[in-house]
């Protein structure tokens, strides 16, 4: 039987009170929203917290909203209510593209944008999504919230800008105008963690290229912000030509590993076609093309 | 600690250990065993009951995150005998062979079809992508699905026909 190894567990019943007690225990502590990524790695004792604090109650942390020029999402915000929001489909579709491809529909009656993040594992789609958006995490502790970008927010495998005593509350992501995204994934089976998949993001002014944004899962040891491959966007035309080429540094600027789902040569050239795949997409809607 | 949980609009209470499972704290304290306990990994979808009438994996949720809400699990569809229509549905479509899965895929499609009373093939294979049935193909569990969805249209029909009489 696989059961987790024994822990206090503490009902949260206020973002206050979670952070008192995240403070008190230090490294100790864990939150625990959906667990569906935590509980598995507690069974295997990856994880081995002696306190679990559980955040399910603080329904305050679960909404998709828009506050000035950013869009804005609670950290206990569901993955089936990422999937469903309309406003985030309509301003940021790559959220669509992703959550029809994470896990199964059970899971994501369960699973939350902030357990995603927090966990950090570079096979997860939402970091991907988010990196490519240019989102920030705001993170709350004892003496108040501060910003993280999300090229900042992954240290590691697993490891984030969140320390002892911090709570990950809200994602927001800045609203500028002639956005296209789209995010792209091959997986083994449906709900299988990726193979390879790639977020990407634009901001087309003028028939060019103002900004981009692209981020890799599942091809290194965290989620792959593609920075090189950005810059080589910025200020031209949208073209095939052109997000070919970003594709080719894709392949390059990744560092996959072999395993089940496939060796390197392999991921790298998936890597890469998903790229141009998810930039082609990102431009035709950019420009209200899409088929 | 002492946890309280209603689970077929029961109140049932028992001290646990923190760690135990929704899988374990439904086969053990009331008896149910319906929910069967599968991969254990939330993969196979055996363990699926309903938390607030959404279907959940009870394997990966602790027992004691469930305090304040209603489970429901398979034992609940039947009622004074009469099986619920997905019951009557992968009966009448032949939708199981081991039965291992059934409990899960029951609870599943149950939802689905209250959320959804009429969807299409592809919205059930997508709803149940999330369980796994190693006899049946999914074909015969599609067709109970597509079974149960007009079971549920005609007797509603039925049932205003009759309040217009």
């Amino acid at each position: 039987m696989q059961t987790p190894a024994p822990f206090e567990y503490e009902r949260a019943t206020s973002v206050e009170g979670a952070i008192a007690s995240l403070q008190r225990l230090g490294s100790n502590a864990r939150v625990i929203a959906g667990g569906h990524s935590l509980l598995p790695m507690m069974k295997l004792r990856l994880a081995n917290p002696e306190h679990l604090i559980d955040i399910n109650d603080l329904t305050d942390l679960a909404y998709i909203g828009e506050d000035e020029d950013e869009i804005v999402i609670g950290a206990l915000t569901r993955h089936v209510d990422l999937l469903k929001s309309e406003l985030l489909a309509e301003r940021f579709p790559l959220f669509r593209d992703a959550e029809q491809v994470i896990a199964d529909p059970v899971v994501r009656n369960r699973g939350t944008i902030g357990g995603s993040l927090c966990q950090a594992d570079a096979a997860e789609d939402l970091s991907a999504v988010c990196t490519a958006l240019k989102a920030k995490a705001v993170i709350r502790g004892a003496d108040g919230e501060r910003t993280v970008g999300m090229e900042d927010f992954h240290l590691g495998p697993y490891v984030t800008a969140v320390r002892d005593g911090e709570l990950l509350t809200e994602v927001r992501i800045p609203v500028r105008p002639g956005a296209g995204s789209a995010h792209e994934k091959v997986e083994r089976r449906a709900g299988d963690w990726a193979i390879a998949a790639a977020s990407a993001a634009i901001w087309v002014d003028g028939g060019k290229i103002a900004d981009a944004g692209i981020a890799l899962s599942a091809v290194g040891l965290t989620t792959i912000h593609l920075a090189r491959a950005e810059e080589l966007l910025r200020g031209k035309a949208p073209s095939e030509e052109l997000f070919a080429h970003a594709g080719a540094i894709a392949s390059e600027d990744c560092s996959p590993s072999a395993d089940g789902r496939g060796p390197i040569d392999y991921k790298r050239h998936l890597a890469g076609v998903l790229t141009t795949r998810a930039l082609r997409r990102a431009a035709a809607r950019a420009l209200h093309q899409e088929a | 600690m002492d946890v309280s949980i209603a689970v077929n609009g029961e109140q049932v209470s028992r001290e646990i250990e923190p760690r135990q499972l929704l899988v374990h704290f439904i086969r053990e304290t009331p008896g149910l065993t319906g929910t069967h306990w599968g991969c254990d990994t939330s993969n196979c979808g055996a363990c699926v009951v309903l938390m607030d009438g959404v279907p959940v994996k009870s394997c990966t949720i602790l027992a004691a995150m469930c305090e304040g809400h209603e489970i429901r699990t398979v034992e609940s569809l039947e009622v004074d005998g009469r099986l619920d229509p997905v019951q009557l549905g992968f009966h009448e479509q032949h939708a199981l062979q081991c039965g291992f899965c059934t409990p899960g895929m029951l609870m599943t499609t149950r939802a689905l079809l209250d959320e959804n009373p009429d969807p299409t093939e592809h919205e059930i294979r997508v709803a149940i992508s999330g369980a796994i049935c190693r006899c049946t193909g999914y074909k015969n569990i599609v067709s109970a699905v597509r079974w149960a969805a007009e079971y549920e249209a005609a007797a509603k029909h039925e049932h205003a026909a009759k309040q217009e009489v």
